[in-house]
Formats: structure tokens, C-alpha cells, sequence
């Protein structure tokens, strides 16, 4: 089963790359950005019967290493037939 | 007594705190390897500086979940003295051994300088032998420095008195100047609840001779040291 973890920091937190990356964008004529803030996706592909047994598994593996719970949120998606990387 | 000092794939500061610890402390001292989780002869472990598996995920993050620092829950709850340096600091936020967090500087950019530390709380096993009021000179090198803890937590931190060093100016003013990376309130280092973990963003072991431009990092050695002989620790190995 394919999951999908949406890794950002949590509203309020000050984003620093995130506002750099707008200044450059600015730089590059995109004055049109209000806001931009950087996350992080990570992709795994993990062994479940079902979809909801993959997202729980996943889940857990939040909680203890894929996001810092001070500072980031996550979402989790399950990906129905695509692989994540060509093999 | 014995120190430890932890090296994880990618730490670049355990020869530095070996050769302080063994050479200029003159303690006895031992590598740990980060899958060890045997400390029992141990009674004060260090966690150095560098880039603990590459810093991927986050800094310190896979660190903060490996054996030895599982294993330093338990050895700190016996009370046991952890003091970690730079990345070692990340690793025990990360690891759940100390509060807050550490994320990008707000620069973006590393910074390696010398920096001023006003020493907040003097009654600490690692700040003991300062006198109050004391500004500590002592380098940083880091990228992620910037301390962030919730306000609620960041109340509790300095009700207990838990905010041990600020970035200041070298007479002592706390001031948004004398900050390098952004932290919340100035904050450089914490202790535990029980004042028996110190984490710190600057490098005690690069301010410990004159050669190296600088000896106030041995305050924090020397005590140490002096608490691990006056609670008998060190008569007892």
C-alpha cells in the first residue's frame, strides 16, 4: 500500500525558507505570491492488507520519527495504482 | 567517576570532548557507540556536536530515536549527568530528554562565530562554579539553532528556571543584537526538570585551552566535576 505524508509546520511558526523563497520568487517578477510556506512530502510504501490498516501504521510512524510534533502537522493520504519510484 | 562521550555516524566533536575530558580535565573517559545502550559504568554522558546520520529528516531527529539515547531516559532518571553540545542539544529535544525544539536559524544561515552567554541560572550541576551574572565567551557552529518552545511551555521553562544560558552582548545585555539565530527569548541552553540534562547550542570543548582562543567552556567541566565529587559519585568507581 502507497502512502502519502504532508509534512508542514504548524500555523503561527515563522517559516524561514518559505519567506526566502518568496523574496526570490518577488525577485523573479512573482509579486503576486501572498504567502509561501515549504514542507515536506514523504512517500512510503508499506505492507497492509487495507488502506486504513497502511494509514494507521503510518500514523504511528509520525508520531515517533516523521514529524516533530513542536513544530509540524501532517496529513496522510492513501495512493490508489502508482508505484513511487520506477523500480 | 567515568565520562562517556557518544559518537553517532556523521558526530565530528567527540574527539574534541575526548581530548578535553581526558587530556585537560584529566578524567577517565570512553567512547560510547551509538548502538550501546550499557551506560551502568557511566556517570555523566556526553553528546557532542556534527551531523548525527547526516541530520536527515530533521537535526538530531534519527539520533533522538536511536539505542543510546533510549537508554539515557533510564540513566538520566537514575540521575545519571547527560550534557549535550550543538547537535547533541538537537538530539535531546528530539529524544524527548529536553523541551522545545530546534528548526532553521532565522538568518538561513550557518553561523560559526564566537558568541557572549549570559549564565541565567548559577545553582545547575553544569553552572555551579560561576559566579551569578557571569558572560561565558564560547563558539557556535550550527545551522539549526534557533530554539522554539509553545509559550506555555516557554513559561514553565523559566518559572522553574530551566533557561540556563542567553545570547547576549559581552557585558551581559540580552538583547535581539547579540542573538545569532533567532532563538525564542535569546535561549542558548536548558536543563531538566531534575537540572540533570543540559542542552547547549555553543561548544564548551572548543573553549577549554588558551590555544584555542578561549577557556571558559572548562567552567562547565570543572563543574561538573565538582558535583560529582561532592555527592560522592566519584569514590564510589
Amino acid at each position: 500500500m502507497r502512502v502519502r505524508v504532508l509534512v508542514r509546520l504548524k500555523p503561527g511558526i515563522l517559516d524561514v525558507q518559505g519567506a526566502a523563497v518568496q523574496r526570490a520568487l518577488l525577485g523573479l517578477g512573482f509579486g503576486d505570491v501572498r504567502e509561501l510556506r515549504v514542507g515536506k512530502l514523504i512517500e512510503v510504501e508499506v505492507e497492509a492488507g487495507a488502506a486504513e490498516a497502511a494509514r494507521a501504521r503510518v500514523d504511528e510512524m509520525c508520531r515517533k520519527l516523521l514529524a516533530n510534533p513542536i513544530l509540524e502537522d501532517y496529513t496522510i493520504e492513501t495512493v490508489e495504482g502508482e508505484r513511487l519510484a520506477p523500480h | 567517576m567515568r565520562l562517556g562521550v557518544v559518537g553517532f555516524p556523521g558526530t565530528w566533536s567527540y574527539c574534541d570532548f575526548h581530548y578535553v575530558i581526558s587530556e585537560v580535565v584529566r578524567q577517565p573517559v570512553r567512547y560510547v557507540w551509538h548502538r550501546d545502550r550499557d551506560l551502568a559504568d557511566l556517570d555523566c554522558v556526553v553528546l557532542p556536536g556534527g551531523f548525527s546520520y547526516g541530520d536527515y529528516l530533521r537535526a538530531g531527529a534519527v539520533a533522538g530515536k536511536s539505542p543510546v539515547v533510549e537508554a539515557l531516559g533510564d540513566f538520566a532518571a537514575r540521575g545519571g549527568f547527560v550534557l549535550g553540545s550543538c547537535n547533541g542539544f538537537q538530539i535531546l529535544c528530539e529524544g524527548g530528554l529536553l523541551p522545545g525544539a530546534l528548526m532553521r536559524n532565522e538568518c538561513l544561515q550557518y553561523r560559526c562565530q564566537s558568541t557572549s552567554l549570559l549564565v541565567e541560572n548559577v545553582d545547575t550541576p553544569f553552572t555551579r562554579g560561576m559566579p551569578p551574572g557571569q558572560v561565558l565567551t564560547m563558539p557556535i557552529s550550527h545551522g539549526e539553532g534557533k530554539h522554539y518552545a509553545d509559550p506555555e511551555t516557554l513559561r514553565t521553562l523559566k518559572a522553574r528556571r530551566q533557561v540556563v544560558f542567553r545570547y547576549a552582548t559581552a557585558d551581559g545585555q540580552v538583547v535581539r543584537a547579540a542573538n545569532p539565530n533567532g532563538s525564542v527569548e535569546n535561549i542558548a541552553g536548558v536543563v531538566n526538570e531534575g537540572g540533570n540534562v543540559l542542552g547547549l547550542m555553543p561548544h564548551p570543548e572548543r573553549a577549554a585551552e588558551t590555544a584555542m582562543g578561549g577557556t571558559d567552556g572548562l567552567l562547565l567541566f570543572q563543574s561538573l566535576l565538582g558535583t560529582l565529587v561532592e555527592d560522592g559519585t566519584f569514590l564510589r568507581r
